[in-house]
């Protein structure tokens, strides 16, 4: 429950705007984002945390990637 | 025309940006503390549970804990607070550009000019709580009415998370039945003086004919009177609008009481430097200096000096401040915090009276913006006094960078 840290993958363009590609999960293992539905600033009361929010499709599911100062997280 | 200003106070600020991050404190009392070991051991901050077991800022850990013992103590994270802040007021941005701080967490917008756009102004008011607490975790509440002072009042009348609306048609009835030491401005003192004349209430205060209040409280007298009546006619300066600076100065509590002026000379010294790098930062020569001292049985006096010519030159400062501590600290208690200010400013490209005799000044001078060039290149700590290095625990703090952040005064 909680917080889960995870590293990413991202493309940078020249405006600035990240776009994250993928996820690394801690045991190594790589889940591409194959879509990112919604951009926003937001807070997570679940994980803790605030920044922008990314509202990403992996696997057929929907998940909620968060970037707070650089690190990342997902809602666990 | 009536105008629509809003103040925004964000909610217990550094506490909700505390709990946001730690979710498991969510339903225990928290507060936000000072370093114990530094001796800046008092309550920055609390949450709604801590303050409804009576948890008081500014008063000391321990007697925090005696009020609440289970009360959960954070240490502050400024980094973070004044991210919040400036995400606030970016949200803020979006309403208006008439956008004025007072501290970290409040702000006073103008949006008069925008109720055509988004709506009357409790309509502005509650969108902005919408997105404050979506976008940043965080509540604010809100006070519309016509005025600043009033809209202050409104913030606090109704928390968290909630709008107040005073308006001209409203505000005997909403505003002047509160106590007199709600209104911005009425301390203690002044709540005393005016109890004693029976003004218990706003409505007591607006009510009362203006000569006696002048009479007993001096101009402040006139300028409460026309507050409660409503009558601020004060404007919301715009975003970046900088106000003309009256002193520059720092102090601190230090780790360990200063038992000798060697100790006092240490502090001085960082302090003197922090408000000479600040003037010059800002354009500015200051022609006083002035030191408060407080000892360890929190007895405080301020003294000041006139020096002969303008200066921003941490060693003219810290001179000055040093004669003044000599001078003046004859009780020999040792000290337990020491503050420096120069005041009387003059911008430095003004006129300026040479002195003949001393020599040393181009060359003080240069090597004063050699110094800041250094600093702002390497660090603060690149470069430093020699006397800093006999007590590095007494020098190992930065006034201009570790900045407390503080209200601001109203009248600028």
């Amino acid at each position: 429950m909680g917080k889960i840290l995870v590293t990413v993958k991202a493309a940078h363009d020249t405006l600035g705007n990240t776009r994250p590609l993928s996820i690394v999960w801690h045991d190594g293992r790589e889940f591409a984002i194959d879509k990112v539905t919604d951009v926003r600033m937001a807070a997570s009361l679940k994980a803790g945390g605030q920044g922008l929010r990314y509202t990403c499709r992996v696997c057929g599911k929907e998940i909620r990637l968060f970037c707070d100062e650089g690190i990342w997280f997902i809602e666990g | 025309m009536t105008r629509c200003i809003l103040h925004v106070d964000l909610n217990n600020f550094y506490a909700s940006v505390e709990c946001l991050y730690r979710p498991e404190l969510a339903d225990k009392p928290v507060a936000v503390s000072g370093d114990i070991e530094a001796r800046h051991g008092i309550i920055l901050a609390k949450n709604q549970l801590a303050k409804q077991a009576g948890v008081a800022t500014g008063e000391a850990i321990w007697q925090a804990k005696t009020k609440c013992p289970d009360l959960v103590l954070v240490p502050p994270d400024f980094k973070k607070y004044l991210r919040f802040s400036r995400l606030a007021r970016r949200i803020y941005a979006d309403y208006t550009d008439q956008i004025e701080a007072f501290g970290i967490d409040e702000n006073w917008l103008d949006v008069t000019g925008s109720v055509r756009l988004f709506g009357s102004g409790p309509a502005i008011a509650d969108e902005i709580r919408r997105r404050v607490r979506g976008e940043l975790g965080v509540t604010v509440s809100v006070g519309v009415s016509f005025n600043k002072i009033f809209a202050k009042l409104g913030s606090d009348l109704k928390k968290p998370d909630a709008t107040t609306v005073i308006t001209e048609e409203n505000f005997r009835s909403r505003v002047w039945p509160l106590p007199v030491g709600e209104l911005l401005y009425v301390g203690r003192a002044t709540r005393r003086k005016l109890e004693n004349r029976g003004i218990y209430t706003i409505g007591d205060l607006a009510k009362r004919d203006l000569r006696p209040l002048v009479l007993l409280l001096g101009q402040w007298g006139e300028t409460l009177w026309h507050f409660a009546n409503g009558r601020d006619e004060a404007p919301v300066r715009k975003t970046g609008e900088v106000s003309a600076i009256k002193s520059i100065g720092n102090s601190t509590t230090a780790p360990r009481d200063l038992a000798t002026l060697a100790d006092a000379k240490i502090i001085l010294y960082v302090l003197a430097e922090s408000v000479a790098a600040r003037l010059r930062a800002h354009g500015l020569r200051c022609q006083t200096v002035a030191v408060s001292l407080r000892d360890k049985e929190l007895a405080s006096f301020e003294r000041q000096i006139r020096l002969l010519e303008p200066t921003a030159a941490s060693r003219d400062i810290a001179r000055a401040a040093i004669d003044l501590v000599a001078a003046n600290w004859k009780s020999g208690r040792p000290l337990r915090s020491l503050g420096v200010r120069g005041g009387d400013l003059v911008t430095e490209t003004g006129r300026l009276q040479l002195d003949l005799f001393d020599e040393q000044k181009a060359a003080a001078s240069s090597l004063e913006t050699a110094v800041d060039d250094i600093r702002r290149r390497f660090g603060q700590n690149s470069i430093q006094r020699c006397v800093m290095l006999t007590d590095c625990r007494l020098s190992g703090f930065n006034p201009k960078d570790d900045h407390v952040i503080h209200p601001v005064s109203f009248f600028r």
